[in-house]
């Protein structure tokens, strides 16, 4: 599946193709749009490059051979997405792997469970994470991918899927039980 | 944090990604270890307020409309080429093969699978996505059995059963009346992961089936089985190993 994103593009796509994109493809929008939406934490964008990314799935439709149709188009979403950040919001993407976490002391479960309870806070603290590290949690968390598929998705190594999770959990928690001030002083 | 572990393993663990060695080998390593004990606890609270707060968006109606004018617009019509006659009524020709085709390939599997069925696969997938729409998927949320089971008197001719499997992996989430070729029948809602599925029950006098092999369209799975006077059908877009298991805990 690796490349298949790069695929020929230039095809004329016909009834068949559009049929069976119908068929295949697009009962995964809202999978493209959920991913689009944490990665560009803005509904208003990601309506617009979740629709880009949807039109080039379907200009490179012809590449995709069959198997795990929703995850060579979140492939695609995710491309789509980066480009996206590369050109509006360059900074965005430049804050990471500025460290190796330093060692801290787990939270407790209850402290977690009250900080958590809250969805307002919960989404700032997701929106706080680098996008690497946010695109693992809502990619396992909210879209219930398994360890392979995001390895397809995010073009990482598939046995760093695990430790990119560990981190991006840990990043959540310090999110979370910090208050908003030290949270972005952080970043 | 100085067990290594609480960085690497209990991630997998977590997640279900360990292989049935490590699994055993981590679970051990909890025995004695309170670090990754309490971390462990801290991740499953997290998970779960995760999963409770409801984070996921589904994308707005206007832009599948919006989309879906896109693939027209991409798509090779034949009004955009200038066509001597013969052609277009070649082109009709082979638009009527294929929905005559695809007409034939859609309303026969489940015909053929279960002789009798009285819906079609279509009317299963539609019921099914129609139940994902916002506020459509349960007119009972509950996860109690006790609390779904009851709903269904008087609503209904027949007492569907119902079960929580949430030990083995699929949660009750409520429960919902809904039709399937013209009839009434009950829609049981179970989530697994973060994926739903609805599983369809009306009464039957036809004998009792095994679980036929699954069904797929558009992205979906069914199992179809019938039991002691109930026809059954379970659809979602969970793995078929993950429906066929669910199906073999509601045979029983």
């Amino acid at each position: 599946m690796s490349g298949s994103d790069q695929g020929k593009g230039s095809d004329v796509l016909d009834a068949l193709d559009r049929a069976r994109f119908e068929q295949l493809v697009l009962p995964h929008l809202d999978a493209a749009f959920n991913l689009a939406r944490w990665l560009l934490k803005s509904r208003a964008d990601c309506e617009d490059v979740a629709q880009e990314a949807m039109l080039r799935a379907y200009r490179f439709f012809r590449g995709f051979h069959g198997g795990d149709a929703r995850a060579w188009l979140l492939q695609i979403v995710r491309n789509t997405c980066y480009t996206w950040l590369e050109k509006n919001r360059p900074v965005e993407l430049m804050t990471e792997f500025d460290e190796e976490l330093h060692p801290q002391p787990s939270t407790s479960p209850e402290a977690l469970a009250i900080a958590g309870d809250n969805r307002e806070r919960l989404t700032r603290a997701l929106e706080t994470l680098p996008p690497r590290f946010r695109e693992v949690l809502v990619l396992r968390e909210l879209e219930g991918c398994s360890y392979k598929e995001i390895a397809s998705i995010t073009a990482i190594p598939i046995g760093t899927v695990m430790s990119s999770l560990a981190r991006a959990r840990q990043r959540l928690q310090s999110a979370l039980t910090h208050s908003p001030q030290e949270a972005s002083r952080e970043l | 944090m100085s067990c290594d572990f609480t960085r690497t393993a209990l991630h997998g663990y977590l997640d279900g990604e360990l292989d049935a060695t490590g699994a055993a080998e981590f679970e051990r390593h909890l025995e004695s270890c309170r670090e990754c004990t309490t971390a462990l606890g801290a991740e499953e609270s997290l998970r779960s307020s995760l999963q409770r707060s409801v984070l996921y968006e589904n994308a707005p109606v206007g832009l599948r409309k919006r989309i879906r004018a896109g693939l027209d617009a991409a798509t090779a019509s034949p009004a955009a080429v200038r066509i001597p006659a013969w052609r277009w009524i070649a082109v009709a020709a082979s638009i009527l093969l294929v929905a005559s085709v695809s007409w034939f390939a859609w309303l026969r599997p489940l015909r053929d699978s279960a002789s009798t069925t009285p819906f079609t696969a279509a009317e299963i997938i539609d019921a099914h996505v129609r139940s994902l729409q916002p506020g459509h998927l349960t007119d009972v949320a509950s996860t109690d059995n006790h609390t779904v089971k009851p709903w269904f008197n008087g609503k209904l001719a027949f007492v569907p059963p119902v079960k929580d499997f949430a030990d083995e992996g699929f949660s009750l989430v409520g429960g919902r009346l809904d039709v399937l070729g013209g009839q009434n029948v009950a829609a049981l809602v179970y989530s697994r992961r973060k994926h739903f599925i609805n599983v369809f029950v009306l009464p039957t006098r036809e004998p009792d089936t095994p679980i036929h092999p699954p069904g797929l369209r558009q992205g979906y799975q069914w199992r179809h089985w019938r039991r002691q006077g109930m026809e059954y059908c379970a659809v979602s877009d969970v793995s078929d190993s993950d429906l066929f298991e669910l199906a073999q805990l509601l045979y029983q």
